[in-house]
């Protein structure tokens, strides 16, 4: 075989694990919502369909209809619009903590399990014991100290969701480290380096996925409830939780209005979740593979492996 | 290029758990380490290449081509891992990465030590697998460990630490999680791949009839100590320690020789 077929097949594998988590009903679900908001965020920055800052007194509480399509607010505003232009908020909140609960995750996780027992012990104690402030709890009391703003969410949400990745992921680091084919990874040559990229953190890697989406879909909820008390965007911010608040003091009045806002957080966390859940199975080849070649024993002669 | 391990001990927690040990691995000798679990044979193939687990300590000396290994940087030592000194483990069910590709693990010392690219890794993956006899060679490289039966995962093991074509191979009971008609296919193919790369061998087993089929001259381990130390044929004939003579009793491999070495472990 030429080195070319081989790399045509390990481009396939990794289209293969696109398709697998395509395959995956969640997976596929989490892929489009998750991929519709970002895009909806990208659109915001261009266009929408009018200035969702634009108060119109004359075109208050119009119902869903032409051309406000999910009608407007208790200022005229195009609900639809207002939502478009939240997505940016949310995006920008869902991908800003992930980034932060990554680096603090995967670092606390390594100093955690990798380095000197003293070491190690210390950072686990001390983990085990940020992870008993809830998230919600100190992004209040930041707010509180140094007022409402976005990046008050982003940094709590980030730094207790780091926290509670590293809680999953030290434990998870010293099985892998213990196991025979890290030390015939050694035995190959890797210095530590090489087996922490090589084998240590792709075998920690399913549990990290489902660990960081549930972070995201937690900053999207930290953000809506932040700013729905009034301690995450600023007023003037386009928000979903924004959004919400104002609606919803007209809900037994004008009870639509409030779905939309309400339904976009849902599904973005749901999808966010599901697509978590998607990665974890697409990543681990025992379990999609297994999955695979069930179906193709029904139709094909299964290849002898004793 | 020969081994000499003078006086090796292994200590953990401040138990000595390897006393004393003394052997040599002349060039292309092939040698057995035997004794019964918990007799230090595995701590003292480790203690080689510098790989004991935390917490345990190694001293005395192991001289490897002139050079001592015991108190050896890391960093150097592991540019012999795997290039002049290869390991093959017992357990071939854990001894492979679950998630990479077999391909991409026998190719892995060949990219560290030769610094080839991915690809020259990858058609050097495939040359290997046909050297153990993996059948399908070309296809079975892009396979997951779990898609392979036992017997191939210890021959895709033995390409992993041969791919550098070291001069001392190490193999740790590579054929005790195996049922008896493999472990015949695998010891033949280790000992024909040791004979004809003229590579020495150091073979740890609890078994003695496995080692009389693969080994020339045997080392018995007991309690961390040497307690016997002869060819294997005196081993078998006239045991002197009490030690042999139960190993010898206890001998449990069938005397099973494949019609023909390669095929495959498919049956």
């Amino acid at each position: 075989m030429t080195g070319r077929q081989e790399g045509i097949r390990s481009a396939a594998r990794r289209q293969g694990r696109l398709r697998r988590l395509w395959a995956l009903s969640t997976g596929r679900f989490g892929l489009i919502v998750v991929a519709v908001v970002a895009l909806t965020a990208l659109l915001s920055l261009f266009w929408t369909p009018f200035d969702p800052a634009h108060v119109d007194i004359d075109a208050r509480w119009l119902p869903p209809g032409w051309p406000h399509l999910l009608g407007t607010d208790a200022a005229g505003r195009d609900i639809l619009s207002l939502i478009i232009a939240g997505a940016r908020t949310t995006v920008f909140v869902a991908v800003s903590s992930g980034v932060i609960a990554t680096v603090i995750g995967i670092a606390l996780a390594a100093l955690g399990a990798l380095t000197a027992r003293w070491l190690r012990e210390t950072v686990a104690v001390l983990v085990d014991i940020l992870i008993a402030f809830p998230v919600l709890l100190v992004a209040m009391m930041l707010a509180a100290i140094w007022g409402g703003s976005l990046w008050v969410v982003v940094w709590s949400v980030g730094i207790g969701f780091g926290v509670s990745i590293a809680r999953v992921t030290r434990p998870e680091l010293r099985r892998v480290l213990h196991t025979e084919f890290v030390l015939a990874g050694r035995a190959s040559g890797l210095t530590p380096a090489q087996n922490l990229r090589r084998h240590l953190l792709p075998n920690v890697a399913p549990v990290f996925f489902v660990q960081l989406s549930w972070a995201m879909a937690i900053a999207v909820l930290a953000e809506a409830g932040l700013s729905y008390l009034g301690l995450g965007a600023a007023v003037t911010d386009p928000s979903w939780g924004l959004l919400l608040k104002d609606l919803q003091q007209y809900l037994t009045v004008h009870p639509v209005a409030v779905l939309w806002p309400g339904l976009a957080i849902t599904l973005t966390v749901l999808g966010l979740n599901l697509l978590g859940d998607g990665l974890r199975e697409a990543t681990d080849p025992t379990l999609a593979r297994r999955r695979g070649r069930a179906r193709s024993a029904r139709t094909h002669q299964p290849e002898l492996t004793a | 290029m020969s081994l000499q391990v003078r006086d090796l001990t292994v200590d953990i927690d401040g138990r000595r758990v390897v006393d004393g040990v003394s052997f040599d691995v002349p060039d292309g000798a092939r040698m057995g380490l035997i004794g019964e679990s918990g007799s230090g044979k595995s701590l003292t193939a480790l203690a080689v290449l510098g790989l004991l687990p935390d917490g345990a300590e190694a001293g005395g000396s192991v001289r490897w081509d002139g050079r001592e290994l015991v108190g050896m940087p890391d960093r150097e030592l592991a540019t012999l891992r795997g290039d002049e000194i290869g390991i093959v483990f017992q357990e071939p069910r854990t001894a492979l990465n679950p998630i990479r590709t077999i391909g991409r693990q026998i190719g892995e010392a060949v990219r560290i030590h030769e610094h080839a690219t991915r690809r020259e890794a990858a058609e050097r993956a495939v040359a290997e697998a046909a050297r153990v006899h993996l059948p399908d060679p070309d296809r079975i490289v892009a396979r997951y460990p779990h898609q392979l039966s036992g017997g191939q995962r210890q021959r895709a093991a033995i390409a992993m630490a041969l791919a550098c074509r070291p001069r001392l191979l190490i193999a740790d009971e590579p054929t005790t999680a195996l049922d008896v008609t493999i472990q015949a296919e695998v010891l033949e193919l280790l000992r024909s791949l040791v004979s004809d790369a003229g590579m020495s061998l150091v073979f740890i087993t609890h078994d003695l009839a496995v080692l009389s089929q693969i080994a020339t001259h045997g080392v018995v381990l007991e309690h961390g100590r040497v307690v016997e130390s002869a060819p294997v044929s005196t081993l078998l004939s006239a045991p002197a320690s009490p030690v042999t003579q139960g190993l010898l009793r206890d001998a449990t491999a069938t005397l099973w020789h494949p019609a023909a070495p390669g095929g495959g472990d498919a049956g």
